[in-house]
């Protein structure tokens, strides 16, 4: 069970319609130092199943951090993140003591997450087919007819069946952006972390890649963790936007407050350079 | 089974012919060093160049062996079978060294040329004062990977009878029946320089890489 | 020249000796590589440091010098004498190998580290994103080095005429002992080296070509077999002489 005296006060406010019980990610005073540089400073936050967060902030405020934490792409060096009733940066020794986690261990608790990255990060040595079908195969062990039929399912969601076996490279940015996508769907994840998966992409792509996650957000319940610089798409989509900086959340809120009224000075600084940048 | 008595007792000699397989390597490989410079430069040349890459191409497809036991039995009998084994080692590997320098030259950026141009350099400055010290910087690790080599092939040289440690070696053997400390004393010998060598060459790459 | 013509069936039989004993060495070398390679990527110490160990110790000690080993000093070390070709494909490709398990390792360290990272998202285990992932993309680039390495081996295979194996250059040796003619004696054999030589570096750059085509990239210069035939020098790029 999550420590519940870290979370009161970050208890989700106004998540329009999501359930209010037990929160699906907690991270409880969570440090995060590389070298002498502290990326995340004692960090207290919880989201709730099905609920969409949007995570905005200058670089360096440790956003993306936030997520490849998630990812267990890094490791915390201080605090405890929870995922549903488990320790997720941990794992429990007996007498219910928290010992750093075992690669098994993980690989068991990120069944749950998917990713998209900002450079898309598609296997250049696999078809698009490939792309999508590997992982299910090959870790969830799906039949493979199965796995295509899903994968051919997806794409067309994506608006990309008629390339399915293309090869990456082949692919625009958008295009290569919206099979990560469906490459991430595929694992059927409950949470879907974004990490800026716009912003490699040329002006004229974003609205394609954009669209595909608002159908995503409209049709299915997947609690999203999303870093963008998108702020017309964050108001759309999510019920929830944190401002970091510096490691903290500066300011919390729904979308109609953060972009519409913010209360501290920073956020308004922030947003105002987003918007000059043509955003 | 291990004598170590005996072991000591062989170790000088075995010595002597370690310090007579350094003296091929150092001589072959300034070889190699000079020799390969030299057809970097020449392979430049429109005909001549052409069929000196040709050669060389031979020289690097072929068994340095062969080379070693071809040469030897066509050369004259007043050159020394070291002599021999030096010098085919070392335009061996000029083969390998001239392909270093030339990519090293071709890597000078072409500006430097046309700067030496602009400056009316004569051929001779250009390359020395502009070109050459620049490649061959760059090509430091590399070229010292061939030493490292060079040391490596010195043992075919017991195919003409140059008395260098694997022959010492066999000789050792052949006349006490205790192999096994004598080859096994030699591969020690061998780990003895060629790993410091290597520590010290990765080194050097780090330091040129640095720049 | 039917000097050469009369005699070429000895030739070609000292030339499938040297085919042999590259395939053999090849095979061995290869294996090895891999496996010494992929270990020293591990991230815990004791992998790495056999990895390390073997690399230093078999890159350390000349081929020549291990094959006498193999074929005088283990026999007396353990009663059983090894068949002469086969002493000499386990020392070529014992030392062959230490120089490719390094390439290996560091091919692998080169993958883009985000596509480990993708594997990681997609919840992949060590060994599904090495087999999927990280080796299909490091093969690429380990092939135009591997192709340097077997021109050395091949060239290399020509000691084991000094422990009595009839390979080429051994052919060379006895036709020139029997007729005297030393330069047409040696001519055939360098001929056929060379010809087994371009034969390799030509299946390298069809094995090349695939690779680069099956990761999406261009195929640089040109098309069809006769860009494959074109020279571009051997041996440059790599650690050189691998004896």
């Amino acid at each position: 069970m999550p420590p519940s005296d870290t979370r009161q006060n970050e208890e989700p406010q106004g998540v329009g319609g999501q359930s209010q019980g037990q929160p699906l990610i907690v991270f409880d005073d969570v440090v995060k130092r590389f070298g002498d540089l502290t990326v995340l400073d004692h960090l207290n936050f919880s989201v709730a199943p099905g609920e969409r967060v949007t995570l905005i902030g200058p670089s360096g405020s440790g956003k993306t951090t936030i997520l490849r934490l998630l990812m267990t792409l890094e490791k915390v060096t201080e605090g405890v993140i929870w995922v549903g009733d488990e320790p997720f940066s941990h794992m429990r020794r007996g007498g219910g003591q928290l010992t750093q986690a075992s690669e098994g261990y993980l690989r068991e608790r990120r069944k749950r997450i998917g990713m998209v990255f900002q450079q898309f990060n598609l296997f250049p040595n696999m078809t698009v087919r490939q792309n999508i079908t590997e992982a299910p195969v090959h870790v969830l062990g799906t039949p493979k007819g199965e796995a295509n039929a899903r994968a051919e399912e997806l794409l067309d969601l994506v608006g990309l069946g008629e390339k399915i076996d293309a090869h990456p490279t082949q692919l625009s940015g958008g295009q290569q952006q919206r099979v990560a996508i469906a490459r991430a769907l595929a694992m059927q994840p409950e949470i879907l972390l974004l990490d800026e998966v716009t912003s490699a992409l040329d002006p004229e792509l974003v609205a394609g890649v954009l669209d595909v996650l608002r159908e995503v957000a409209e049709t299915t319940d997947i609690t999203m963790l999303c870093v963008t610089h998108e702020m017309g798409f964050a108001r759309d989509v999510s019920h929830r936007v944190l401002m970091f900086d510096q490691g903290r959340i500066a300011e919390e809120g729904s979308p109609e407050q953060i972009f519409g009224d913010p209360k501290e000075e920073r956020t308004r600084s922030f947003l105002s350079s987003v918007l000059e940048k043509g955003h | 089974m291990w004598d170590f008595q005996w072991t000591l007792q062989i170790l000088p000699d075995l010595m002597d012919g370690l310090a007579v397989t350094v003296q091929i390597t150092v001589l072959g490989y300034l070889i190699a060093l000079v020799l390969g410079l030299l057809i970097a430069i020449v392979r430049r040349a429109p005909f001549v160049g052409a069929v000196l890459h040709a050669a060389m191409e031979f020289v690097r497809t072929t068994p340095l062996l062969i080379q070693v036991v071809f040469v030897f039995l066509l050369a004259p009998a007043y050159i020394s079978p070291m002599t021999v084994g030096i010098v085919v080692i070392g335009v061996h590997y000029a083969a390998y060294t001239a392909e270093v320098y030339r990519s090293g030259i071709e890597g000078v950026a072409k500006g430097q040329w046309e700067a030496a141009r602009a400056l009316s350099l004569p051929a001779r400055r250009t390359w020395g004062a502009i070109v050459l010290p620049q490649a061959i910087r760059k090509v430091i690790p590399a070229l010292g990977n061939y030493l490292i080599a060079t040391f490596k092939d010195t043992p075919l040289l017991i195919a003409i009878g140059v008395g260098e440690l694997l022959t010492e070696a066999q000789q050792i053997g052949s006349a006490s029946f205790r192999v096994v400390e004598v080859y096994t004393v030699v591969g020690f010998l061998f780990l003895l320089v060629s790993i410091p060598s290597a520590i010290l060459l990765r080194r050097l790459e780090r330091r040129y890489a640095a720049v | 020249m039917d000097f050469l013509i009369q005699r070429l069936p000895l030739y070609l039989d000292g030339a499938w000796v040297t085919i042999q004993l590259t395939i053999g060495g090849g095979a061995l070398a290869f294996v090895l590589a891999m496996v010494f390679g992929i270990i020293g990527t591990i991230r815990h110490w004791l992998p790495r440091a056999v990895s390390t160990v073997y690399v230093e110790v078999f890159r350390g000690i000349a081929a020549l010098v291990l094959m006498f080993w193999m074929a005088f000093a283990l026999p007396q070390l353990s009663g059983y004498q090894l068949d002469d070709r086969f002493a000499a494909i386990l020392a070529l490709g014992l030392n062959v190998g230490a120089y490719g398990a390094e390439v290996v390792r560091s091919s692998i360290n080169a993958v883009a580290k985000a596509q480990v990272e993708a594997t990681v998202a997609l919840n992949f285990s060590w060994f599904q994103r090495m087999r999927l992932v990280v080796l299909p993309q490091a093969w690429a680039q380990m092939l135009p080095t591997f192709g340097n390495l077997i021109i050395e081996l091949m060239k290399a295979t020509a000691v084991v005429y000094l422990i009595g194996v009839t390979d080429l250059t051994a052919v060379a040796q006895n036709m020139r002992e029997s007729t005297g003619e030393t330069v047409i004696a040696f001519l055939g054999a360098f001929v056929l080296y060379y010809l087994i030589a371009h034969a390799l570096i030509f299946g390298m750059r069809l094995l090349e070509r695939r690779a680069n085509r099956k990761l999406g990239r261009a195929v640089p210069r040109g098309k069809g077999l006769k860009s494959l035939a074109q020279s571009t020098p051997v041996g440059s790029g790599t650690a050189g002489g691998i004896s």
